[in-house]
């Protein structure tokens, strides 16, 4: 019989040539990537014929950051190298694991990036004053709602609360900062109505999902629908009058706070800490978040209702209330994002002036595995290559509407090739009913 | 796992033996609590939706500051706008030929990408991506419909199978990524909504998809041939969503593949140890769903003539969700929920061109229908009925995993 043929056979085959399946797809996608990277890097190096470009490492050219040239095809070649040693690490099945092959991974893609833009900077010819800029201080801007949308996010999740309200939140958030902060004459004002526009529809959430059950991917989508449709008509019954229109919805914008000494350190001085006062508030709430969940008492009655609520309401844990402050301090980030894109960048609020950046909030808590520092890590990632791809649309040598699905490309393909299957919160979307 | 609830249906008669009749009287008596609340669910958000027009009215607000020496102005003007902003809906929807013409027509295309969410739910996954999948659609529909000639039939046959097939790839890409790699489905099909945007942006600004001497981004309109013909002014696309209603009821019903596709949504795990292919039918759900939005893709292009534009498909991708939504993912839900929507949309023109109310007014009119919908705990509490059983239908209602 072939099943006792088998088991006789068991110990002389050597355990360890038997791989697990994951571990060969893990060695396969490695692989598939270097080696794509390091073709693509060859084939930037030996585009560059002209290896002269110039960069500048603040965010525009003034007289103290003047542009310094580069050889860029020794750049482009040492991205080259990088992504080679890579493939072969992956191809000998050597490539690290845990924080070395993040640190590993992360390196790669920057040279490739790196790579990358020399490819697109060199050859720009003479008379062409383009000059690469230091990525970080757009990135941070753009990923300010981001995160905050996305720490929302989490902090609802991880309750066992399904957040797809983020965008609804994002456009109250807007409208009502700028109505604050027009009445007031005052921006700091704004992110107050900001935070209580974005706890209302925290509110509404709670109230709907927590207290009548419905479903929480229906109320999600609802409330963006909600929120979209309020805040334009609202703005529809602002006077156009310019004398009554600036107490309504002409709102002065956050001013740019230096914070001394910390602003002085070489290149990522000026871009961390020279911003608005909502880009510390966002630093401050990253920590806060993850302090709060995985620190504090409260954290871990927050993940106990999210995974088990009833091994939780048998410890005495109140369910619904735990989900109730979670909801709604989740609804404070939320709201400060909102009031980035009125108060903190253009000012005046406009119809869905958010343009779905709540959505990408929202991947970005899959993407980070609803963790607070991975939605953060996720969503600077995709400032990072909004950033990069508004950086490059002023050279043309990329068509600049294609330049514009790079970011939500390289979402699907670090999601698919790095992120993989996930796991939610196992109670999230679950109401809880006692018996 | 647990990210499926099953409503249960209402509870079965006691187990004495019952007359045919009476159990058939009992079905339908199953659905009345439905029923009940949904229009209970109307009705409330258009109590809502009167305050809002009250509020937006200029007289009303006038007569406000007189209220307490003469209140009967502000009842009155108050009144007469609210019958003004209905009676226009009204008759902006269902009033005249012309209205019902336009209500199906926009609710065609909401119908198709309705389905399309809902039969994607109904498999457990959380389709976003219907507008990504309509402009695929769009551009296949639009693309073959003025950049070729064909003799008049063949030609629509061919641009409408282009465009579902392309609506199809863009949808069966997310399923694919899902079944191959587990990327989440919510993620993948945010992103390919944008990329489809800017695929479109970028096409319109070529030479193959301008329209000559015009300096918009924008399509000739598809030819003659490839339009549907128009019966008693509606053109007949519309009667292909309904036939897609039914095909898609046949399928989630009455086939194999929509058993699996159903068990797989209820419990991938337990399908999976039935022997079912999990990862076969995400793929599949995923292109179906994408299927279907191209063919809403279909309803705009070739049956109501648009030309490609980047906004082509409006937001008719995203209602669609609620539609779904709405229809508590059966198949006749998104057929109602679509008509529903479309006649809302028709008469919301209506009601501004008339009545002066703002078309936004529709929108939020809507969020509050599918609300109170949502929420029949919240209905009954407010008219104190007392619960009772729900129809039954399962609903995809975590991430999954």
């Amino acid at each position: 019989m072939s099943t006792t043929a088998t088991a006789t056979a068991a110990p002389e085959t050597q355990p360890t040539r038997i791989r697990e399946r994951s571990d060969v797809h893990r060695q396969i996608r490695l692989v598939v990537t270097f080696a794509i990277a390091t073709a693509l890097c060859i084939f930037f190096a030996l585009a560059v014929d002209d290896p002269n470009v110039r960069y500048i490492l603040g965010e525009r050219v003034t007289k103290e950051f003047q542009p310094k040239d580069l050889n860029g095809s020794w750049v482009a070649w040492l991205a080259v190298a990088v992504s080679a040693v890579a493939l072969v690490l992956a191809a000998v099945n050597r490539f690290p694991r845990g924080a070395a092959g993040v640190v590993l991974g992360v390196l790669v893609g920057l040279m490739f990036y790196l790579g990358f833009l020399m490819w697109v900077y060199a050859d720009q010819g003479e008379g062409f004053t383009a000059a690469i800029t230091n990525p970080i201080p757009g990135t941070i801007r753009i990923a300010t709602p981001l995160v905050l949308g996305a720490l929302a996010g989490v902090l609802c999740e991880r309750a066992g609360v399904i957040n797809i309200a983020i965008e609804g939140q994002f456009l109250a958030g807007a409208f009502f900062a700028a109505i604050a902060a027009s009445l007031a004459f005052q921006p700091y004002t704004g992110l107050l109505g900001g935070i209580l526009a974005g706890v209302g529809i925290a509110a509404l959430l709670g109230v709907f999902a927590l207290r009548y059950q419905v479903n929480q991917v229906v109320l999600g989508v609802v409330l963006v629908a909600l929120a979209s449709g309020l805040t334009s008509f609202l703005l529809g019954q602002i006077p156009g009058d310019p004398d009554v229109k600036q107490y309504f919805n002409e709102p002065p914008t956050l001013p740019q706070l230096r914070i001394p000494g910390l602003a002085d350190i070489p290149v990522v001085g000026a871009a961390l800490f020279d911003q608005t006062v909502l880009v510390y508030l966002m630093y401050l709430s990253v920590a806060l978040v993850t302090f709060l969940l995985y620190q504090t008492r409260w954290g871990l009655r927050v993940r106990s209702v999210g995974e088990h609520p009833k091994a939780a309401d048998t410890v005495g844990i109140k369910v619904n209330r735990t989900r109730w402050q979670a909801v709604l301090l989740g609804g404070v980030f939320a709201g400060l994002g909102g009031a980035y894109y009125t108060v903190g960048s253009t000012g005046a609020f406009d119809r869905d002036v958010s343009a779905g950046t709540g959505f990408i909030a929202l991947a970005a808590v899959i993407m980070g595995r609803w963790h607070p520092l991975g939605a953060t890590a996720a969503a600077v990632f995709f400032g990072f290559m909004l950033n990069l791809q508004t950086q490059i649309s002023f050279v043309d040598k990329l068509p600049s509407e294609l330049l514009g699905a790079v970011p939500y490309l390289a979402t699907i393909i670090a999601v698919a090739g790095f992120v993989g299957r996930v796991r939610p919160p196992a109670a999230d979307g679950e109401p809880y009913v006692k018996s | 796992m647990s990210d499926v609830s099953v409503q249960e249906p209402a509870k079965s008669p006691p187990p004495e033996r019952k007359g045919e009749a009476r159990e058939e009287g009992n079905r339908w008596a199953a659905y009345l609590p439905t029923i009940k609340t949904t229009v209970a669910a109307v009705v409330l958000a258009l109590l809502i939706g009167a305050l809002l027009i009250i509020f937006s009215t200029p007289r009303v607000i006038e007569s406000l500051k007189y209220f307490f020496s003469y209140p009967w102005d502000f009842f009155k003007f108050a009144g007469i706008a609210v019958w003004d902003g209905y009676t226009a809906l009204v008759k902006g929807s269902v009033g005249s030929w012309n209205s019902i013409e336009r209500t199906l027509e926009r609710a065609a295309p909401l119908i198709c990408a309705g389905l399309g969410v809902s039969l994607a739910f109904r498999s457990g996954l959380f389709n976003i991506g219907a507008q990504g999948q309509m402009l695929a659609g769009a551009i296949a529909a639009g693309y073959v419909g003025f950049h070729f000639d064909f003799p008049p039939g063949l030609h629509l046959l061919l641009a409408a199978v282009a465009a579902i097939a392309a609506g199809a790839v863009w949808g069966g890409i997310a399923g694919w990524l899902k079944a191959a790699t587990g990327a989440h489905e919510v993620i993948s099909t945010i992103m390919l909504n944008y990329v489809a945007r800017f695929l479109m942006i970028y096409l319109l600004g070529k030479e193959l998809f301008q329209r000559p001497n015009s300096n918009d981004r924008l399509s000739p309109p598809p030819a003659e041939s490839a339009t549907f013909p128009q019966v008693f002014g509606v053109h007949t696309g519309v009667l292909l969503a309904f036939l897609a209603a039914l095909g898609v009821w046949w399928l989630l019903e009455r086939s194999t593949t929509g058993f699996e596709m159903r068990a797989v949504g209820a419990n991938p795990s337990a399908a999976a140890t039935a022997g079912m292919h999990v990862q076969r039918t995400y793929f599949l759900a995923m292109a179906l769903a994408g299927a279907l939005a191209g063919l809403a893709a279909v309803m705009q292009i070739l049956g109501q003539q648009d030309s490609l534009t980047e906004n082509v498909a409006g937001t008719v991708g995203f209602d669609a969700i609620t539609v779904a939504l709405l229809g508590r993912a059966t198949t006749l839900g998104p057929v109602l929920g679509g008509l529903l929507f479309g006649a809302l949309s028709s008469g919301g023109l209506a009601m501004q061109a008339a009545a002066g109310v703002p078309p936004e007014l529709a929108q939020v009119l809507q969020a509050l229908i599918v609300l109170f919908v949502a929420a029949p705990a919240l209905v009954r509490g407010v008219l104190r009925v007392k619960a009772e059983g729900d129809g039954g239908t399962v609903l995809a209602k975590g991430w999954g995993g």
